[in-house]
Formats: C-alpha cells, structure tokens, sequence
C-alpha cells in the first residue's frame, strides 16, 4: 500500500474555541512528515483528525484518494501509536499484537507468522508471551508499534511515541524508528512532536505549528538554515534573533554595520537577523560586535557564552574553551556574512 | 496513619474499639450467641443447643434459603446486565442525556423501598401483565431495586476507563462492537463483578419491598426471619438470621476471589 496524507482546509474547533485552523498539508506516500510545535499549537489535534477521532468543523481530510472526512475509526486503515501506548493489559503481547488482525478477519493460518514478523521487526519476538505489565516503557513502546505495523498500514501515526522513555532510550529508539521506515520504505508517518531533535533526526520534512495554524514548511535542512520565520527559527534548533535597520547589502544593529546578504528585502525597514549560536565565533573577525560576557555555561564539550552587546544577549556555542572568559569581560564575537539569515519583519510581526 | 505518635495511635485504636465494637460487631455476636441459646433472661443467652440450627436449615427454611439464593442470583444477573448496558448508553450521551439517565437510575435508591414494592404490587395486579401472586414479581421489585447500585459502579468504572484504549483499538480497525466485548467489557470485569457482588448480597437481605410482594409459595429467607420471631422463635430466628449472614458472606468472598484473579494492575 503506498498511501499519501492530504489536509485540505482542515478545521477543528471545540465549543467556538478554534484549536486548528484551516490546515493545508500533503504527506507524500512514503514520506515521513513531522509535526513540531509547542503543546496546544494543534498538531496532536491534526494527528486526531486523521485517525478519526475529531471531526472537522470544515474541510477534508484524505488518505491515498479516499475521502476518510466522515469514515469511522475503524474503517480508515491507520496504525497509530500514542505516547501512553495503550496496550491492552489483559491481552498478551502476542495477542495484542493479534488484535488488530482478529478485528479484521485476516485468515486464520495467517495471523501467527505476521505477529512473529511484526514482533521480529521490533526485536519483541521473546517476550510474546508476557503481560504488558511485566515489560519496561521501552518494550511497551515496541510492542505498540509492532501491533500498529502488523495491520500493514499505509500510514502510520505517532503521537509524541517517545516522549515517556528516559533520554538514552529515546535516542535508541529514534534509531530503530529510522530502521524501520527505511524497512518499511511504502508507509507514510505522520510524526507528532515536541522535540525538534526527533523532527530533525526523523523527518523527511517538517510542518512547524502554533497557534492552531501552520507556521512553516519544509525539510529539516531548509528550516534549520533558511528559517522564513521568528517562530521557526526559535523553535527548529538555537537561534540568536537581533533587530536590524535593512540598508543596502548590510544591516546595522547596536550601531555596528553587519554584511550580509540582505536578498530582496528592501532597505531601510525593520528587520530580524537570525544568527545560529554555533556559528558564533570568539574574537575579531568579520561582523564583529564587543559585549560584555553576561553569563557562562560549560557543557561539557561546548561553553555557551551569554554577552550583552548593547542591551541584546547574543548566545554563542563555541567548543570547550581552555580558559573561559569571566563574567564582565569585554570579548569580542564574530559570524559569518553567509550564516546570517535576514527575517523581514512583516512575516515575523505577530511571532 | 494521619497519627504518628505511639500514644496516639493507642488513643485512636481505643476509641474505635469503643465506638465502632458496640456499634457493630456486638449486636452480631449475640445474635450468634443467642442461636446457640436455650434460655435468655439476664444480660447475655445462656445454655446451648444445636437444635435451633437443625430447624434453620431444613424444611421450610431450608427452602426460604434457596428461594433466596435464587431471587438474589437472578436479580443480580438482570441487574447486571441492565446496569452494564445503561451505564455504557449513558456513557455514549451528551451531558443532558446522561444526567437524566443517573436521575432515572436514582429512582430505587431514593423512593424507600416499601415504595417500591407497593409500586410494583399496584403496577403488575392487573392484565396484560399480571405478575402478582407470582415468584417473578419478587425477582422483579429486587431487580429494580439493585439495578440503581449496579448501575452506578459500572458508570463510575467507565469514566475511569482511559479511552485510549478505546481509541488504540478503534485504530487497529475494530468495530465498535468488538472493541465492546474484546476490550471494554474485560477491562471493565472486575468492577462488573465488584457490582455482581453488591447486588447480591443487597437482594439477599432484602424485606421491605419484599413484605408487600412476596407470594406464599415463594418466601426468602429474610421473610422467613421476620415471620420466625415475630412467632416467639427468637433462636430459631437467630439461627437463620446466621445461616443468611454465612451464606452472604461466603457467596462474597467466592465473588472477591474471582476479582483478584481477573484484576491486571
């Protein structure tokens, strides 16, 4: 089954509270789609309105070709998996990953080997005869997914799927997630998030959302080095946002002039450069700006440096430095004119 | 324990023994003393005799307790699976709905019990459903009368139930109906058998409704109890009154015993 997502117009309200507002998506067939943004910017809502437990106030939503707007639940042919995993407790593992399907009447002779394959995608296969209960979050999560994925979906929805597990077994599992969807190259995943390393790590491309609309767009490398947003920027990876006068081929900010590429953003309006905190560099250099160090955090490999130039805190990421500076030094930092990226303030105005 | 000091604690067991054991354990133990009684003319029962017993459990008494037996078991059956299957449309409705579905199912527990029977006997004395005169007229007053319990703990364990199960399900391409029976419905068991309990052993002491409705050739043991000692036979009466306590007792622990095992968590 190759079967692609499709949000046309998609809104969702509950008692005149919009929570999403009017979503226009397309996740491809074999595409996995992350859906980043802070709690209630509505992505876990979209996520619902896919597997079929809202109902748009207005719009469609299609899987493949089908229009599954008014299907059941049941009868859309989703895998889905949410951050609680929801397995069923008085089933065995076998028999939860069986359930899906008993519920559809697969043939009988045919319901052990795919629950062995699906338990062997996930590297289950031992504990089929166990509880839920007596399994770890971790193997809780694996059987979850085994039992989504033993339907043979054409789509597959996780729902914040590691957001329970402690750091180093997320980790794992984002790994064993890109495993299996490169085993598994045919099923779309519509991957609903918090954390923009999962998104980076995982996505095929990115849809950033908050407030209830869809903010941005694209793959995780566009997003992360061309952000078009304040509220990408800030939220896909680190960024330093200062406000700048747009002039011809430069900006001034902090009564400096910065070069760099202003592209067709006009001069002389008010504008927002975005600057990655490790592409700042210490010492002199192009675009150099002097500030006092306002705060210093070691982090083991990295020191992130907090200087106050002219009343904006500019953070720098720079590799663990042999001796820091102290808090009230005058260091002087340093980027790039390419790794500047210039926000026109109009896009920007309500971020 | 709220209390923590050693002194304390004794303090607290004192006054409970002294509130709670007059309360309710004493009145209990005599009536166990007094079943074994052969005279009762100071403070406490005096002789012993097994014989009242003989008389509590054969003939007509023996009888009243299969009588009851079965009127709380068919009641609890009925009860159970009307409870179950309100309590889940309740579940399903809009607010409005469900608030007039619990006020409906408050009816019993509200209106005395007398009322009920009255009721009922008033309801079913004429065609086309002549039901007075009948055994079923009892089993129906306790029906009525223990549907309300059943029904409130098996919407209280509803609401409980996180509907991610429901909905994990759903997404696995279940039916509603098989998503009922495969998940909900044993998910819900050990209340559902919480609920078979309660109403047992309420219908198994049931008399009020009871005195209005019951027909001669179906009398519970409760009936039998109150008909006993109003005769004079006040160990006899005892006698029954611990054959009606054991029973309960022993049916609930059989019924609690089933629950340890189907409870998950």
């Amino acid at each position: 089954m190759a079967d692609g997502i499709r949000f046309e117009k998609v809104s969702v309200a509950y008692g005149g509270n919009t929570v999403l507002d009017s979503l226009d998506l397309t996740v491809e067939s074999g595409e996995v789609m992350a859906l980043l943004g802070p709690s209630g910017s509505g992505k876990t809502t979209a996520l619902r309105a896919v597997a079929g437990f809202v109902r748009p106030a207005s719009g469609r939503v299609l899987i493949g070709d089908r229009d599954v707007t008014d299907l059941p639940p049941h009868r859309r042919g989703i895998g889905m998996v949410v951050q609680q995993y929801a397995l069923f407790p008085h089933l065995r593992v076998e028999d939860n990953v069986a359930f899906g399907l008993k519920a559809q009447k697969v043939a009988k002779n045919e319901i052990p080997g795919r629950v062995t394959e699906a338990l062997e995608m996930t590297g289950m296969a031992s504990y089929a005869k166990r509880y839920p209960r007596e399994l770890s979050g971790g193997q809780q999560q694996r059987v979850a997914i085994a039992r989504a994925l033993a339907i043979r979906p054409g789509v597959l929805l996780l729902d914040e799927p590691l957001s329970a597990l402690d750091a180093q077994l997320r980790s794992g599992m984002l790994a064993e997630l890109a495993r299996l969807h490169r085993e598994l190259p045919d099923v779309s995943i519509l991957y609903v998030t918090h954390d923009q390393v999962e998104a980076l790590t995982l996505a095929d491309r990115i849809a950033v959302m908050d407030k209830a609309r869809l903010q941005d767009v694209g793959t995780p490398q566009e997003l992360y080095r061309r952000p078009r947003t304040e509220f990408t920027a800030s939220f896909v990876g680190n960024a330093n946002l200062l406000p700048v006068q747009v002039g011809s081929g430069s900006v001034s900010f902090a009564g400096a002039e910065l070069k760099v590429p202003t592209g067709d953003v006009s001069s002389g309006v008010s504008a927002t450069l975005c600057v990655r905190p490790h592409l700042v560099g210490l010492g002199d250099g192009p675009n150099a700006l002097t500030g006092s160090v306002a705060e210093v955090q070691w982090r083991g490999s990295t020191h992130r440096l907090y200087v106050d130039v002219d009343g904006h805190r500019l953070k720098a990421d720079l590799r663990e430095l042999r001796t820091p500076p102290a808090l009230g030094d005058e260091v002087t930092v340093h980027f790039a004119p390419e790794d500047a990226v210039l926000l026109s303030a109009g896009v920007s105005a309500d971020g | 324990m709220l209390v923590h000091s050693r002194k304390g604690k004794w303090a607290a067991w004192v006054a409970f023994l002294v509130l709670f054991l007059p309360l309710f354990a004493l009145p209990l133990l005599v009536i166990v003393a007094a079943s074994f009684a052969t005279s009762w003319s100071s403070a406490f029962p005096t002789g012993f005799t097994g014989g009242h017993y003989r008389a509590a459990t054969s003939g007509a008494s023996l009888q009243a307790l299969t009588t009851s037996l079965v009127t709380a078991v068919s009641a609890s059956v009925l009860a159970l699976l009307i409870g179950t299957w309100a309590a889940l449309a309740a579940a399903a409705l809009k607010k409005g709905g469900r608030r007039v579905l619990d006020a409906l199912f408050m009816l019993p527990v509200a209106v005395p019990s007398v009322v009920v029977g009255l009721a009922v006997l008033v309801a079913f004395s004429k065609p086309p459903v002549l039901l007075n005169g009948t055994r079923w007229i009892v089993i129906l007053a306790h029906t009525i009368l223990v549907t309300a319990f059943a029904y409130q703990s098996v919407s209280a364990a509803i609401v409980r139930l996180d509907p991610a199960y429901e909905q994990a399900a759903a997404s696995l391409g279940a039916r509603p109906s098989y998503v009922l029976w495969k998940v909900k419905l044993p998910l819900l068991l050990p209340s559902l058998n919480a609920a078979a309990g309660l109403c047992f052993a309420l219908s198994m002491g049931e008399l009020s409704a009871t005195m209005m409705l019951y027909p001669p050739d179906w009398l519970p043991l409760p009936v039998q109890i109150y008909s006993t000692t109003d005769r004079g036979s006040l160990f006899t009466g005892s006698a029954i009154s611990v054959v009606l306590m054991a029973t309960t007792l022993l049916v609930l622990l059989l019924v609690s015993r089933i629950r340890t095992k189907a409870s998950y968590r």
